[in-house]
C-alpha cells in the first residue's frame, strides 16, 4: 500500500513536470505584452482575454475550421466507403487476382509519400486542383486507403461468412448483402479507421502547405503556421492562436478519450 | 414486414434464379473505385518519382532529360544533403531510444492500480492528438534563449536550445519525445494488460523479486508491443519534417536539416525537382526497408490470431 502511495506521488510529479509547456502556453495566452516581458513564468495578474479575439481574426481561424472540417469529414466518408467495399472483395475473393490486389494495396503502406510527392503535385496542378478542397480530399483518400483497406480486410476475414451467405440465399445481391448485413458488423473497425484517419488528416501539415498555402482554403495547421510567422514576436497573441487552433482536437479527444486511446493502442498506424 | 418481402428479396430470386448459384465471392468491381484513387494518388506518382529521380527536371513544363546516376552522385558531394542523412539517422536513433524508454517507464507506472491512473493516461497521451506544427511552435518558445523565460527560466540555465548548432538537434528530439512518449506508453500498456496476472503470482511464489519478474515475465511478453513501437517511432523519425520546419527550418546552418526538409527545399525553393526526387528515393529506401519488417510482422500476427 505504502509503495503504491509513493509511486502515485512520483507519477503525479512527473505529470506536473510534463505539463510545464502547457502551463506556459495557457498562462502566456492570458497575458499582455508588458506582463510577458516582466514575468514570463508567473500566473497572469490580471488575466486578459484580448489575445484570443485578435488571434481568432488574425489567424483566420473561423474559415480554417470550416476548411479542416470539410476536408476531414468528406475524406473520412470516402475512405470508409471505398475502403470497406474494396476490403469486402479482397477478404472474400478466392482468386489469384484477389490476393495480388491485396498485396498491391499493402505496398502503399510501405511506400513513403515523399517518393511520389512531386509527380503528384504536378498531376494535381495539371488538373487545376491546387488550392481546392477537392484536391486535398482526393489526396487523403488515396494516401490513407492502403492502411484503411488493411484494417478492414483483416477484420472481414475474421467474420463468419454465414450472415452474408444467408442474405444471398434469400436473394440479396452481393451489394445488398454487404451494405445491409456485413457493413453494420464492421462497426468496431470502422471506429478505429475513423479515429486514426481523422487525427492524421486533421493535423497533417506538409501537403496542405504545398497545395493550400496562400489559397484562402488553408486548414488549421497551415493557417496557424502562417499566423505564427507573421506575429512571431507577440508571444501572447501567438499562444492564444495555438490554444484556439488546438482546442477542437483536444476537446474531441477528451470526449472520446477511451476510443481514441484504444484505436492508437492497437499500434497499427503506419 | 410483408411489404418488405414483397418488394425485396423474394421476387428478385424468382426473377433471377441463377443468382442462387452465383459465386459466393463478390466481384472485383467492389475494389475498382478504391483501386482507381489509389493508383492515381500513390502508384502512378511513386513510379513517376522513381523515373524523375534520374532526370534533371526543373518542375516547369515537360522539359527533362535523363542524367543517369548524376543526382545520386551529386548527393554525395552535397554537404547539406549528406549532413541531413547523418542528422536524420541520429535523430531517429535518439527518438526511438528515448521515446520508447520513457514510454515503457510511464506504462509500468500507470499500469499499477493508482488512483490517478485514468487521469495520468489522458495527460501523457494528449499531445499525440495535437498537430506537430503547433507542438513545435509551443516548444520553440519553451526553448527561448531568454534566461527568464521557458525552460531556462524553469531550470535557471542560460542555454540557446535551438540556436546553438551543437544542441539544436537534441532539442528537436526532445520535442518529438515529449509529444509521442504517450503513444509508446499506450501501446506498452496494451501489452501489459495482455499479460495474465497468474504468471506474476507464480513467479512471486517462486520467490522472484520485482526486477526478476520484470526481466523474466514482463519483458519477454512485451516483445510484440516493443516491435510495434520500434517500427512506428523509426518510421516517424526517418520522415521527420513538421517539427524541424516549424522550429528551426534546418538551421542554424545545416545543423538540423533532415532528408525531408532538404528535399522540400531542393524542390520548392531551388526548383531542382529531379534532384529532390532523388533524395526522396533515398528516404524511400530507408523507410521501405523498415516498413517491410513491420508489414511482415503484422501479417504474421494476423495469421496467428
Amino acid at each position: 500500500m505504502k509503495r503504491t502511495f509513493l509511486l502515485e506521488i512520483v507519477m503525479v510529479a512527473v505529470a506536473v513536470a510534463f505539463l510545464f509547456p502547457v502551463y506556459a502556453l495557457i498562462t502566456l495566452s492570458l497575458k499582455d505584452p508588458a506582463q510577458i516581458a516582466h514575468s514570463p513564468l508567473s500566473l497572469p495578474a490580471p488575466p486578459t482575454l484580448d489575445n484570443f479575439g485578435k488571434a481568432w481574426t488574425a489567424a483566420a481561424l473561423g474559415p480554417s475550421l470550416v476548411n479542416s472540417t470539410v476536408i476531414t469529414v468528406v475524406s473520412l466518408v470516402a475512405l470508409v466507403a471505398l475502403g470497406s467495399f474494396a476490403a469486402y472483395y479482397l477478404a472474400r475473393a478466392k482468386s489469384r487476382m484477389g490476393y495480388g490486389l491485396y498485396i498491391l494495396f499493402l505496398l502503399g503502406i510501405v511506400l513513403p509519400f515523399q517518393l511520389g510527392m512531386i509527380p503528384l503535385y504536378q498531376l494535381v496542378s495539371d488538373l487545376g486542383l491546387i488550392g481546392s478542397h477537392t484536391g486535398m480530399i482526393v489526396f487523403y483518400t488515396g494516401i490513407q486507403l492502403p492502411f484503411t483497406v488493411f484494417l478492414y480486410t483483416g477484420f472481414i476475414r475474421a467474420l463468419p461468412r454465414d450472415y452474408a451467405s444467408a442474405a444471398q440465399i434469400d436473394g440479396a445481391s452481393h451489394f445488398t448483402a454487404f451494405t445491409k448485413v456485413v457493413f453494420p458488423l464492421l462497426r468496431p473497425i470502422t471506429g478505429t479507421v475513423l479515429i486514426l484517419n481523422a487525427v492524421f488528416i486533421w493535423n497533417d501539415f506538409f501537403t496542405p502547405l504545398l497545395y493550400l498555402g496562400g489559397s484562402g482554403f488553408e486548414t488549421i495547421p497551415v493557417s496557424v503556421f502562417a499566423f505564427v510567422g507573421q506575429y512571431v514576436s507577440d508571444h501572447g497573441l501567438v499562444f492564444a492562436g495555438l490554444v484556439l487552433g488546438a482546442l477542437p482536437v483536444v476537446v474531441a479527444f477528451l470526449l472520446l478519450q477511451r476510443y481514441v486511446i484504444k484505436g492508437f493502442a492497437s499500434g497499427l498506424k503506419g | 414486414m410483408t411489404a418488405n418481402i414483397a418488394r425485396g428479396s423474394l421476387p428478385s430470386t424468382a426473377r433471377k434464379p441463377w443468382r442462387r448459384f452465383s459465386s459466393l465471392s463478390p466481384s472485383w468491381v467492389f475494389a475498382l473505385p478504391a483501386l482507381l484513387v489509389y493508383a492515381a494518388v500513390v502508384l502512378y506518382p511513386s513510379l513517376a518519382g522513381m523515373v524523375y529521380a534520374f532526370t534533371d527536371w526543373s518542375g516547369i513544363g515537360a522539359d527533362k532529360s535523363f542524367v543517369g546516376l548524376a543526382n545520386l552522385t551529386a548527393m554525395f558531394h552535397d554537404e547539406q544533403a549528406m549532413g541531413s542523412i547523418g542528422n536524420t539517422l541520429l535523430l531517429t536513433v535518439t527518438i526511438v531510444a528515448v521515446q520508447n524508454g520513457v514510454g515503457l517507464l510511464l506504462a509500468l507506472g500507470v499500469h499499477v492500480r493508482l488512483r490517478s491512473r485514468a487521469v495520468l493516461r489522458v495527460v501523457f497521451f494528449a499531445p499525440v492528438v495535437v498537430s506537430p506544427v503547433m507542438v513545435a511552435f509551443l516548444w520553440k518558445y519553451i526553448y527561448n534563449p531568454d534566461p527568464a523565460a521557458g525552460l531556462n527560466g524553469l531550470l535557471g540555465t542560460h542555454v540557446d536550445w535551438l540556436g546553438d548548432p551543437s544542441i539544436a538537434l537534441w532539442s528537436i528530439a526532445g520535442t518529438v519525445v515529449w509529444q509521442y512518449a504517450g503513444y509508446s506508453m499506450v501501446i506498452f500498456l496494451a501489452g501489459l494488460e495482455g499479460i495474465p496476472p497468474e504468471l506474476h503470482e507464480a513467479a512471486m511464489i517462486d520467490g522472484a523479486g520485482t526486477w526478476q519478474r520484470f526481466r523474466y515475465v514482463t519483458w519477454p511478453l512485451l516483445a510484440p508491443s516493443l516491435t510495434i513501437n520500434l517500427m512506428l517511432s523509426t518510421i516517424g523519425g526517418l520522415k521527420l519534417f513538421d517539427q524541424v520546419f516549424a522550429a528551426t527550418n534546418g538551421g542554424p546552418g545545416y545543423a538540423t536539416e533532415t532528408l525531408s526538409t532538404v528535399l522540400y527545399k531542393q524542390a520548392f525553393v531551388f526548383g531542382k525537382f529531379g534532384y529532390s526526387t532523388a533524395i526522396a528515393l533515398v528516404l524511400a529506401l530507408f523507410v521501405a526497408a523498415v516498413s517491410m519488417v513491420q508489414l511482415y510482422y503484422l501479417r504474421n500476427r494476423e495469421v496467428a490470431q
